[in-house]
């Protein structure tokens, strides 16, 4: 039998591998603990940490194995739960730190290196358990490693929930002061959403959504390199044969995540759920989404142009994307996270991006204000202003976005902090010093939108 | 779906020096992986061989054949990969 493949099309996908940094990003692990609530807070946490262990038991190994079958590093294995207000709220308890720790516990022993889900949907409103749940993030995010924390505030569907976005400025600010030795490193794990969506497998921002099934394996593919290196490739192309290169190149990564998502649904017997197809950067020099808008003509991120970029660049990766998976879902898109990418840090470093321009962009990435490190003084009002900001962008686009910021304690303007491995380092960024406290301090909620007379 | 088959596809990338098809299919063949394929091509000044072999019938598992294709591969100064060909199939075939 003759050789399938043309010598071309192998050489591709090895350079794909090992020089454009090609990975699968994350296989998550979804599991549901709707059948873990119990009148005892620790029945419930010990329940859940049997049902992690048991349902992840062999995800890792799984990941590997699949890793040296197919020559494509998956760098992270994980886990998201139902967003844990949901179970906890069966409790008398008011302080869910202990759960977050069987959830840390549980992380630990099925060798995950994130666990998300430490999470309640409040976009309407909060019941006691969300309460319950937001008052103890601060100190879970400081006493886990591994558990992430994520809060939905607003829908295109139910407005914005201005007394919880509120409150999310006091939680930022709150988490960061008690992770002050770390640099605030609490804040990373903690995002706060507009339109969350259930089958997200990327951190900090995964949780395994209500309308899913029991378990189930969602795949993060990523590749910012591999479509820096095809612009690169083209500088004379115009836009319509770019977006073409860039669909293409998508496609061909996101075959790699159906693939690698299938394979591990079918050893582990759990149900494959999606690919997401977003372009997640690391800081890993190249492997930077930031490359992929300058490769197109932009002298440095952040300059003119740089939204029209992201819009073409986003819109490629989707269109690519849809037609080589039979279910895309999660965020879909390019992420621009600060910290998380090379080119983005000097970019900020230099004053070329702004923190106005990275929400501009947040209209047309998949998802929002991601990693950003502002100064350690940012009152809780700004940092509430900034959510409803985001919100609002997300609502009114029907989109998702999110905010994670990270006010630096003790760091000013210029300041770097740094978190190490995946989350990177970051330039502290300026944001405007003019006082929103009235506006935040109306509370209730800014009404949803109309889904009509769009313009 | 991935599929069932038990074909590899062994790429070597590096310098071409004498012995790199005989070395290597050497190792397959005392791993009793049948080779169904060979070609050859240069990129740049790089030699690349791609080699498909069926494992159908291997008394080695494919995790310690990789292992001694990357042991060969460092003694001769080649990159050696071995990968299952599904991966190939699921990137370039709709």
């Amino acid at each position: 039998m003759a050789i399938q493949f043309s010598p071309e099309e192998i050489l591709e996908t090895i350079r794909m591998v090992q020089m454009d940094n090609l990975d699968i990003r994350t296989i998550t692990m979804g599991i549901s603990l709707r059948n873990c609530a119990d009148a005892s807070l620790e029945a419930a946490g010990r329940k859940s940490y049997e049902k992690i262990c048991r349902s992840a038991e062999r995800l890792v190994a799984v990941g590997e194995e699949i890793e040296r079958e197919y020559g494509v590093p998956i760098i992270n294995k994980r886990v998201s739960v139902t967003p844990v207000a949901l179970i906890a709220e069966a409790s008398s308890s008011d302080n869910y730190v202990p759960f977050a720790e069987y959830l840390e516990r549980a992380a630990a022993t099925v060798g995950v290196n994130f666990l998300g889900g430490f999470s309640a949907l409040v976009h309407k409103g909060m019941t006691p358990g969300d309460e319950a749940l937001i008052s103890s993030i601060p100190e879970a995010l400081a006493v886990t490693e591994r558990v992430c924390a994520s809060i939905n505030v607003a829908t295109t569907r139910a407005g914005i929930n201005m007394d919880a976005v509120a409150r999310m400025g006091e939680i930022i600010v709150a988490t960061a002061k008690r992770t002050a030795d770390r640099d605030g490193i609490g804040c990373a794990k903690l995002v706060v959403f507009c339109n969350a969506v259930e089958d997200n497998p990327f951190m900090a921002g995964a949780f395994h959504g209500i309308g899913e099934p029991d378990c189930v394996i969602n795949v993060g593919v990523s590749g910012p390199g591999v479509v820096a290196n095809a612009v690169e490739a083209e500088p004379d192309a115009d836009f319509g044969e770019l977006a073409s290169v860039i669909k293409r190149t998508a496609f061909k990564i996101t075959r790699m995540g159906e693939l690698v998502g299938r394979a591990a649904s079918e050893k582990l017997g759990v149900p494959f759920g999606i690919v997401d197809l977003s372009l997640a950067p690391t800081p890993t020099p190249g492997d930077s989404v930031a490359r992929v808008l300058q490769a197109m003509g932009l002298e440095r991120v952040g300059t003119h142009g740089s939204t029209a970029a992201l819009a073409l660049l986003n819109d490629a990766v989707k269109k690519g994307g849809a037609m080589a998976s039979s279910h895309v879902g999660g965020l879909s898109g390019a992420f621009i996270p600060v910290s998380e990418d090379a080119v983005m840090i000097d970019a900020a470093a230099e004053g070329a991006i702004t923190f106005d321009k990275l929400e501009a962009m947040t209209c047309v990435c998949s998802v929002g204000l991601d990693m950003i490190a502002v100064p350690g003084d940012t009152p809780a009002a700004t940092l509430a202003a900034i959510i409803a900001d985001e919100a609002a962008i997300g609502m009114i686009n029907r989109k998702t976005t999110a905010v994670r910021l990270i006010p630096a304690p003790g760091k000013k303007v210029g300041d770097v902090v740094s978190f190490g491995g995946l989350l990177g380092r970051a330039p502290v960024m300026a944001v405007h010093r003019e006082s929103s406290e009235a506006f935040v301090a109306r509370g209730g909620r800014i009404p949803a939108p109309l889904q009509a007379l769009n313009n | 779906m991935p599929t069932k088959s038990n074909r590899i596809i062994v790429t070597v990338i590096g310098a071409d020096t004498v012995g790199i098809i005989a070395n290597v299919s050497a190792v397959l063949a005392e791993a009793r992986a049948n080779i169904i394929d060979i070609s050859q091509t240069t990129v740049r000044e790089f030699f690349a061989m791609i080699m498909v072999a069926d494992l159908e019938k291997a008394v080695v598992p494919f995790d310690e054949l990789k292992r001694r294709l990357d042991a060969k591969g460092a003694e001769m100064g080649l990159r050696i990969d071995a990968q299952h060909e599904d991966v190939f199939k699921f990137m370039h075939r709709v």
